[in-house]
């Protein structure tokens, strides 16, 4: 019954951090997208 | 003791739990980036050409991106050794936070991401030099050097001495003489720095085997040579004003603060403290290097841009 217990526990915590890795993995990837669009934006409007 | 001897199971290689995102920006050794993206920020601030403050923004990034991804090769790589440092023993690796095919993966992506992006946003030059600094900091210095010689920081501070060149490169596509004087003042200033903190922390490395100059020569040779780099140090870090390459401002400034430099690093000279914990001179010193290091780029900074 404790083992069942602790390997719930266990389940959680993997999917808590697994979320958290993702909301951070996501805002990475929307900055990412942003300065990739502002650098474009830079590189068109002085003719480079 | 080889590396190779020192290559044990301490380090998990896949752990029950997935690594925290905060293990893996830990990986990056925050703390020692701030002074690496400060010097190629100033180096980037002090070219004579504009840079347009998104690719500025951008090559900054590049370079932060690049040396966190040389501060993880380097724990990956030194992971057993920082679980027997005091110091370095809870780092994610040796604390069993996260397995060493992680570390890598995310180390070399990062790596691959930063140069990649600094050719493409800002020129090759730039990238070229950033490429240099991460493979010479893993290679030469992480690799080779460290676990081999007490001369490794002499050598390997040269990683730590690009970012003001890339920092220059990025801004001008172009290796002037001004960003060199600033390669060759980090790189001497690197042995005075290290060695200070290395000098009351010099159990911890004795413990890993690491050939740190206090561990193999001992605490008086070390202080010695702590002095004879400073006054190089000085020479090359006030020598811009002579030759033109800054205004008044920055001589000055050089000049005072290098002068107080000499005077500490002469008190570690002239130190025969044995007890790491008195050890108050070389404490001094480290903490006194730091600043130095964020003042006299600041002031190349203020002079080119309020005063020049």
């Amino acid at each position: 019954m404790a083992g069942v217990t602790q390997n719930h526990l266990d389940q959680e915590e993997i999917r808590r951090r697994q979320r958290s890795r993702s909301r951070v993995t996501a805002l990475l990837l929307a900055a990412i997208v942003i300065l990739f669009f502002a650098i474009s934006i830079v590189k068109i409007a002085t003719g480079q | 003791m080889k590396m190779s001897d020192r290559m044990t199971t301490t380090v998990l290689t896949h752990p029950a739990m997935p690594a925290e995102w905060r293990d893996f920006l830990a990986l990056t050794k925050p703390r020692v980036m701030t002074l690496v993206v400060f010097t190629a920020l100033c180096g980037l601030l002090a070219a004579p050409t504009a840079i347009h403050p998104v690719l500025g923004f951008t090559a900054i990034l590049c370079v932060t991106l690049g040396a966190g991804a040389a501060g993880a090769l380097n724990q990956w790589y030194e992971a057993d050794i920082d679980a027997l440092m005091t110091r370095t023993a809870g780092r994610p690796l040796p604390a069993g936070r996260m397995d060493r095919q992680s570390a890598l993966h995310f180390a070399v992506g990062l790596a691959v991401f930063s140069v990649v992006l600094m050719g493409l946003a800002i020129n090759l030059l730039a990238a070229a030099i950033l490429t240099a600094s991460i493979l010479f900091y893993v290679l030469v210095y992480t690799m080779w050097l460290k676990p081999r010689t007490p001369q490794n920081i002499v050598i390997g501070g040269a990683a730590g001495a690009f970012p003001p060149l890339i920092g220059w490169a990025a801004a001008t596509g172009r290796i002037d003489l001004l960003p060199v004087l600033l390669f060759a003042l980090v790189f001497l200033w690197t042995p005075p720095h290290f060695w200070a903190l290395s000098l009351f922390v010099r159990t911890d490395y004795a413990k890993a085997g690491v050939p740190m100059l206090p561990v193999v020569a001992g605490p008086r040779v070390t202080r010695q040579w702590i002095f004879l780099y400073s006054v190089p140090m000085a020479v090359v870090a006030i020598a811009p004003w002579p030759l033109g390459l800054t205004g008044l401002f920055y001589g000055v400034a050089a000049t005072v603060l290098n002068a107080l430099f000499l005077i500490l690093a002469a008190r570690v000279g002239l130190s025969r403290v044995v007890d790491q914990a008195a050890m108050t001179a070389e404490r001094a010193l480290f903490r006194y290097s730091i600043l130095y290091l964020f003042l006299i780029f600041s002031a190349l900074v203020a002079d080119r841009w309020w005063l020049g």
